[in-house]
């Protein structure tokens, strides 16, 4: 097994090394002069020139290459202008808000999708099974900013069942304690029930915006995934055999079809991480995204080349855990690499 | 000899004709695309032409008006009708994802096709960038293209062309590399012809059906993206009208009540998304039976 994750952690660093050459490639091809950009509007000519050699930008390409991965392995992927802080340590700082948005978004998309396509594949051709795929045909269609714009006025201004979407927590409240940083976690470890509640309240709409928009590749791989096990033969056999129904979906079909389904959540991923920053912004939320977007929109480079850089190592280690899961849950896999 | 081949055309058009009014006639959601899609067309040729007010006029006495006769989809913060934006706003987005994805057609088939054609380093290379490109989150990716290549609508186009090449590229290799060995691919060769030409003349046209449901599954997918980016302030500059940055724009406004400004041209980019996925859908039924879910 050992061997086994050895063997998939070799597979992801020609990917990480891609990454890594991409990053660079886009931090080398920055409008105009990238010493000038640095320097200001205002600086002279001699200042400019000055911030090349301080920069390196002066050099070859292959050595200011061998520079920029030297910055990477010690952690120094610039200073952020607008902040005034190191880039790596803001995103450091800013990471548990998108994770604990992100996963728990996740959660609730597994919690909805995976039942409703189990259900739409026994089931065919019921009313669930036309559900799922009205949920799926519309999952994709929806614009994330939309989705969460929509359930906003539904449910903050009509309703009134969520708090203004003002980012992880009221200013009546102060953060718990730092464990893990995600609030809710903490906010139980430290027995602190008032606090969580307000970051529930303020988390579950984003993540739902966030479900709504992945359910529907997961639902439609679990539903294709399962009417395919469900036609094979040892499902027949075990029919044949008087096994109880559920014992026939869940512990014959499912187990085989979820191999399928977690290749679907590398795919999710890629989409959530990207739809995130959207979210990020609808909600105001604290998070790496909208600390990208704000970059963004004052031209301050570094900050989003770290963003790029660090969502990518974060998207090539998540497959590499699914790879990893995928070993866990079948068998065959091990045997086979 | 010309007559021969109008006739030996004609049956199989037909036989396309009423396959198409068949598919049609069994899945009607594919019918209400196709005239979707139509309407959008128009909308994007003629929109600028018969909008009721001017897209960019902004009338400060009749700002933040709910929906009403006068103006069908309210007015903005600035007294500007959201109506005539919308439908404005279509050639823009439409101008975005065509152009886009005709990129990314001619580069990602081409690509596909000589590496799935010509195997060996070829195909190692295309595969190495694909391999790259799906290494990064694909938003993100084209956020930090944009970013870098400059703030404007045609590097939006490139960022969307560049995250959608991977999709492309399997495609066309898989098509490719079926056909390599193929009789008429050989037929060719033997008669001379010369390996681009091949590449080109014989497979290029053999694999366009495939190529096209592609298209069509990737053009909601494009229009999605660049919408998204314009929604976080890239690329569209305001005041120009196009969807995702009048989304943005009303997104201030969902807070107060003022529902109007981001739900209509937010609805109007979700129905084109979803034309473009049941159009993919019919023309994948089309084109290739055996896929149909």
């Amino acid at each position: 097994m050992f061997r086994q994750i050895a063997k998939r952690l070799m597979t992801a660093i020609p990917s990480i090394i891609g990454v890594i050459i991409v990053t660079f490639l886009l931090t080398r091809v920055l409008p105009g002069d990238t010493a000038a950009y640095f320097a200001g509007p205002a600086a002279s000519e001699q200042a400019i020139s000055e911030i090349r050699a301080k920069l390196g930008l002066d050099r070859s390409l292959p050595v200011q290459f061998v520079a920029y991965v030297q910055d990477l392995a010690t952690g120094n992927l610039g200073t952020s202008l607008t902040t005034g802080q190191p880039v790596i340590e803001d995103i450091r700082a800013r990471l548990p808000a998108s994770a604990e948005l992100t996963l728990l978004g996740l959660l609730i998309s597994i919690l909805v999708a995976v039942p409703l396509g189990i259900l739409a594949a026994v089931k065919q051709g019921s009313w669930i099974d036309h559900l799922c795929r009205i949920v799926a045909t519309a999952g994709v269609s929806l614009p994330v900013f939309f989705t969460g714009l929509l359930l906003v006025y539904v449910f903050y201004y009509i309703l009134g069942w969520a708090p203004a979407p003002l980012g992880r927590l009221d200013f009546f409240y102060t953060s718990p304690t730092t464990i893990t940083g995600f609030y809710l976690i903490d906010s139980l470890l430290t027995g602190d029930i008032e606090v969580f509640r307000a970051a529930w309240s303020q988390i579950w709409l984003p993540a739902v915006t966030l479900a709504i928009f992945s359910l529907a590749p997961i639902a439609r791989m679990t539903r294709a995934s399962m009417l395919a096990v469900l036609a094979s033969d040892f499902v027949r056999t075990a029919r044949a055999s008087g096994l109880k129904p559920s014992k026939v979906v869940m512990g014959y079909a499912f187990r085989n079809a979820l191999l399928p389904i977690i290749t679907t959540l590398g795919m999710v991923f890629s989409f959530l991480l990207g739809a995130n920053v959207l979210v990020e912004k609808v909600f105001a939320w604290p998070g790496i995204g909208s600390y990208a977007i704000e970059a963004l929109i004052t031209s301050d480079y570094a900050p989003v080349q770290g963003f790029v850089l660090a969502m990518a190592i974060l998207y090539v280690l998540l497959n590499l855990a699914i790879d990893i899961l995928y070993g866990l849950v079948d068998p065959r896999v091990r045997i086979e690499a | 000899m010309s007559t021969a081949t109008a006739d030996a055309a004609a049956p199989s058009k037909d036989g396309i004709l009423s396959h198409a009014r068949h598919i049609v006639s069994e899945n009607p959601v594919t019918g209400v695309s196709f005239a979707l899609f139509a309407l959008f067309l128009l909308a994007a040729i003629i929109g600028p032409f018969i909008v009721p007010y001017d897209p960019l006029a902004s009338d400060t006495a009749a700002a933040l008006q709910a929906p009403s006769a006068a103006h069908w989809f309210g007015t903005d913060q600035l007294g500007r009708d959201i109506f005539s934006r919308v439908v404005v706003a279509t050639r823009l987005d439409m101008i975005i994802a065509i152009a886009s994805v005709a990129l990314v057609f001619l580069a990602g088939g081409f690509a596909g096709i000589a590496s799935g054609y010509f195997g060996g380093w070829t195909d190692r290379i295309v595969g190495r960038v694909s391999d790259t490109i799906m290494a990064f989150p694909l938003f993100v990716l084209a956020m930090g293209i944009v970013a870098a290549l400059g703030n404007t609508v045609t590097n939006i186009i490139i960022a969307t062309a560049i995250i959608n090449f991977p999709l492309y590229v399997r495609v066309a290799r898989a098509e490719a590399n079926v056909r390599r060995e193929a009789g008429f691919v050989q037929a060719a060769r033997l008669s001379g012809n010369s390996e681009m030409r091949i590449l080109l003349g014989h497979i290029a046209p053999n694999i366009l059906p495939l190529m096209m449901v592609q298209v069509s599954l990737t053009m909601g997918y494009a229009i999605l993206n660049a919408a998204g980016l314009s929604f976080i302030g890239l690329g569209v500059r305001p005041p120009t009208p196009e969807w995702g940055i009048m989304v943005a724009e009303g997104a201030s406004f969902i807070i107060s009540g003022e529902w109007w400004i981001a739900f209509f041209p937010g609805v109007t980019l979700m129905l084109a998304v979803f034309c473009f996925n049941l159009l993919g859908d019919g023309l994948r039924d089309l084109v290739d039976p055996q896929r149909r879910t």
